[in-house]
């Protein structure tokens, strides 16, 4: 699905990814931790194509294409989906008319129908249940006077409409109550699939009591320093991160 | 230039698609203005007497004034010797009555613009009246009109047929001398529509007339007259186009709407005049006047104006309040790009007691255009209780264009209350980018945004209008944030 190899990013001048190299497969549930700073959303801006980045070295493969000579409209026609850390507001725009807007371009690329209103509706409720939204939430603007937690809820409402092959989703418990982690978890389990891949993004180990990744990462100073299983969560919980740099060089993966 | 702007300009480098020229054979006035000119319009329209004095009048006034030149736009000096101020098809009869009359050019012309002329064509009930240059070609549904008391007619045939009215509203919103192009205007107007709803008539479908200029080196001096009797309604829509040409072309329209105790009139316009080319040449000068008199008690008039067009546009659609509890709102957008101007907004003029106004101004500037909102509220010693809310928000989709707002407030009574507040932004990255994230290509994702902005005008817009115009503003953006 995804092959990071060796990426260099820098934002003037200042380099941020320093040598990235990471493998998902279709299916798998990457977590992705690190302190502030470490470079995490960084890395989900340069896959998502965000500009403003400059790739000083490496390669980023996705379902066998260059992905970072693709347009950030182009990736996420293909399926790539970031669920965003601080989701902007787009005041006069509908939530469903960019739902719509954004399911149509999707279906576009795949050579499919435009969705016409009605079975358009069906299906966004149908989405939102997912998700617990209420209706009305529809016809607001996009993440207009939202409360923080809504703004995640809308942002995985959003993967649940698009269906995308790889979904990052940077700090989407971040700001969550704990029904509404529930809810949001309970919400991206059912989005689980063979064919679909999710990078998340976390400060907290309670997240992935709820989706329990294949693997964790641990993202520092622009470097993956160690990677594990779940369990390499639970001794960051505990111990923090400082444990990891005081490790051994020959126990990063 | 970052790879967004580049994008972005290269959206809003579009091509402006009703450009094209109509070869149909023409009367016109050799170019040149004097008395005699004056006088020979008023006898091809074959207008009585009183109409040519009142042109002479206006005319005589004009000679003795200057060009307005307070206006935030620039252009040079323009010769009114060299345009012509009549131009017509050829009619092969007196004028066309119905459309197997109507010129098959000229049918094609309008359905090229998206404007079937023929009724079974027709969506929703909208009746049309087509200027075409100086002269109305066809005007549809005036039967069916007819039956509710409605007169909805050139002006030119209003002027022979109902002279009484004409006589007592021309000018008595607009006086010829109110201002230099209004003076112009009432000297050489050659057509435009005339509407008049009865008493307690509410019009069963919108109006529209769609305004076309076609011939080169011709001026358009269109002239419109509505009244609305008590508590009267009506829906009236105005389009606009003209061919790409690299000399500019005047459009110098005077608009006039009176509406009569607790009437109501809607006017929306969709302004879509060719704006000449990304370094300036051609385009229409857009120098309008538009004015509605609130006369009579709770009388309302809303302006909703799509301005995406025109080299210059220089236009203030405004409402004088003076019954009691009358209402006026201005709704507007808008749009420069390449090297267009705009200095448009509006005046209120509160007299009556209670009176309010909203003014509601989206600017929206691309390319090295100038985008300038003017706009004046007034409040008479006697308009107790008056209030004002103004909002004015600027969008700079470039770092080259400008964004301008001149507010004038005059309070002279103290139960007023005004409001103004006003915003400039740039197009957000984080904007664009959120919305290709989710797969929209950057015209889609300028357009989107853009719309969403525009939202609070474009929502007054009857429906068709609405979805015209939203297309138009993706489109006049197509090349352009930076
Ligand atoms: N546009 C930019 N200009 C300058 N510095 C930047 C820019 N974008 C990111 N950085 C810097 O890069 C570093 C990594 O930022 P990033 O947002 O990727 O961190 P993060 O791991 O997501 O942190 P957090 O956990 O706080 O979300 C930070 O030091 C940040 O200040
Ligand atoms: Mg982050």
């Amino acid at each position: 699905m995804l092959t990071i190899k060796n990426l260099h990013a820098s934002v003037d001048g200042k380099e941020i990814l320093r040598g990235i190299d990471l493998t998902v497969n279709p299916g798998e549930i990457h977590a992705i931790m690190g302190p502030n700073g470490a470079g995490k959303s960084t890395l989900s801006n340069v896959l998502a194509g965000r500009e403003g980045y400059e790739i000083t070295q490496g390669e980023v493969i996705y379902k066998g294409e260059n992905l970072l000579e693709l347009e950030p409209e182009e990736r996420a026609q293909r399926g790539v989906f970031l669920a965003f850390q601080y989701p902007v507001e787009i005041p006069g725009v509908s939530n469903v008319y960019l739902l719509k807007a954004a399911l149509n371009a999707v279906r576009k690329y795949q050579g499919l129908e435009e969705v016409d209103a009605m079975d358009f509706l069906t299906l966004v409720r149908e989405k939102m249940k997912l998700v617990k939204m209420n209706e009305e939430f529809l016809h607001r603007n996009v993440n207009e006077g939202f409360s923080g937690g809504e703004k995640k809820r809308n942002e995985i409402l959003q993967m649940a409409v698009l269906e995308p092959a790889l979904a990052i989703l940077d700090e989407t418990d971040s700001g969550l109550d704990i029904d509404a982690l529930r809810t949001v978890s309970e919400g991206v389990n059912a989005l689980r699939a063979e064919d679909r891949s999710i990078v998340m993004i976390t400060h907290y180990q309670r997240l992935l009591d709820h989706i329990v990744p294949d693997f964790v990462h641990v993202l520092s100073e622009g470097r993956i320093v160690k990677s594990g299983d779940k369990e390499l969560a639970k001794e960051l919980e505990k111990s923090g991160y400082s444990w990891i740099h005081d490790a051994p060089e020959g126990e990063t993966a | 230039m970052t790879e967004q702007s580049q994008q972005l300009e290269a959206i809003t480098q579009k091509e402006y698609k009703a450009g094209f020229v109509t070869d149909i054979e023409v009367d016109s006035l050799p170019p040149g203005l004097n008395e005699d000119v004056v006088r020979q319009i008023s006898l091809i329209k074959n207008e009585p007497e009183w109409m040519l004095e009142w042109r002479l009048k206006a005319f005589r006034h004009w000679l003795t004034m200057e060009t307005p030149e307070w206006a935030h736009v620039h252009y040079p000096a323009i010769d009114y010797q060299e345009i012509s101020y009549y131009s017509a098809p050829k009619k092969k009869t007196d004028g066309p009555k119905s459309l197997d009359e109507v010129d098959p050019e000229l049918l094609k012309t309008y359905e090229k613009l998206g404007v079937p002329l023929d009724e079974r064509a027709r969506l929703a009930g909208v009746a049309v009246d087509a200027v075409f240059d100086s002269v109305s070609v066809s005007n549809t549904f005036k039967d069916k009109l007819a039956e509710e008391g409605i007169l909805f007619m050139p002006i030119s045939e209003a002027i022979q047929e109902h002279p009484e009215l004409v006589k007592k509203y021309i000018g008595s919103v607009v006086p010829h001398k109110d201002n230099f192009y209004a003076a112009l205007n009432s000297a050489v107007f050659t057509d435009g529509s005339f509407v008049y709803i009865p008493k307690g008539v509410r019009c069963p479908m919108e109006l529209s007339t769609y305004f076309r200029i076609n011939a080169a080196n011709t001026g358009q001096f269109e002239r419109t007259l509505i009244i609305a009797d008590d508590d009267a309604y009506v829906s009236y829509l105005e389009g606009c186009t003209a061919p790409m040409r690299d000399e500019n072309q005047l459009h110098a329209a005077v608009v006039e709407l009176v509406a009569m105790d607790r009437a109501e009139i809607k006017y929306s316009t969709v302004q879509n005049w060719y704006p000449g080319d990304e370094n300036g040449k051609g385009g229409i000068y857009n120098f309008v006047t538009k004015r509605a008199a609130c006369r009579g008690e709770s009388s309302k008039v809303s302006w909703t104006q799509v301005e995406t067009g025109s080299a210059i546009t220089w236009k203030y659609p405004s409402v004088v309040l003076q019954g009691d509890n009358s209402v006026g709102e201005f709704y507007s957008v808008a749009v420069t790009n390449n090297m267009q101007q705009a200095d448009t907004g509006t005046k209120m003029i509160h007299l009556g007691k209670n009176t309010s106004s909203t003014i509601i101004s989206k600017g929206i500037s691309a390319g090295r255009s100038q985008n300038a909102y003017r706009g004046l509220v007034r409040i008479g010693p006697n308009a107790e209780n008056a209030r004002n809310y103004t909002e004015c928000d600027s969008l700079l989709m470039s770092d080259t264009c400008g964004a301008h707002t001149f507010p004038y407030i005059e309070v002279k009574n103290p139960t007023a209350k005004v409001e103004h507040e006003a915003s400039t932004s740039k197009i957000s990255e984080d904007q664009l980018f959120y919305c290709k994230q989710r797969g929209l290509d950057a015209e889609d994702a300028v357009s989107m945004i853009v719309n969403g902005f525009c939202k609070q005008v474009i929502r007054e817009l009857p429906m068709e209008f609405a979805v015209e115009a939203q297309n138009l503003l993706g489109l006049s953006l197509e090349g352009s944030v930076g």
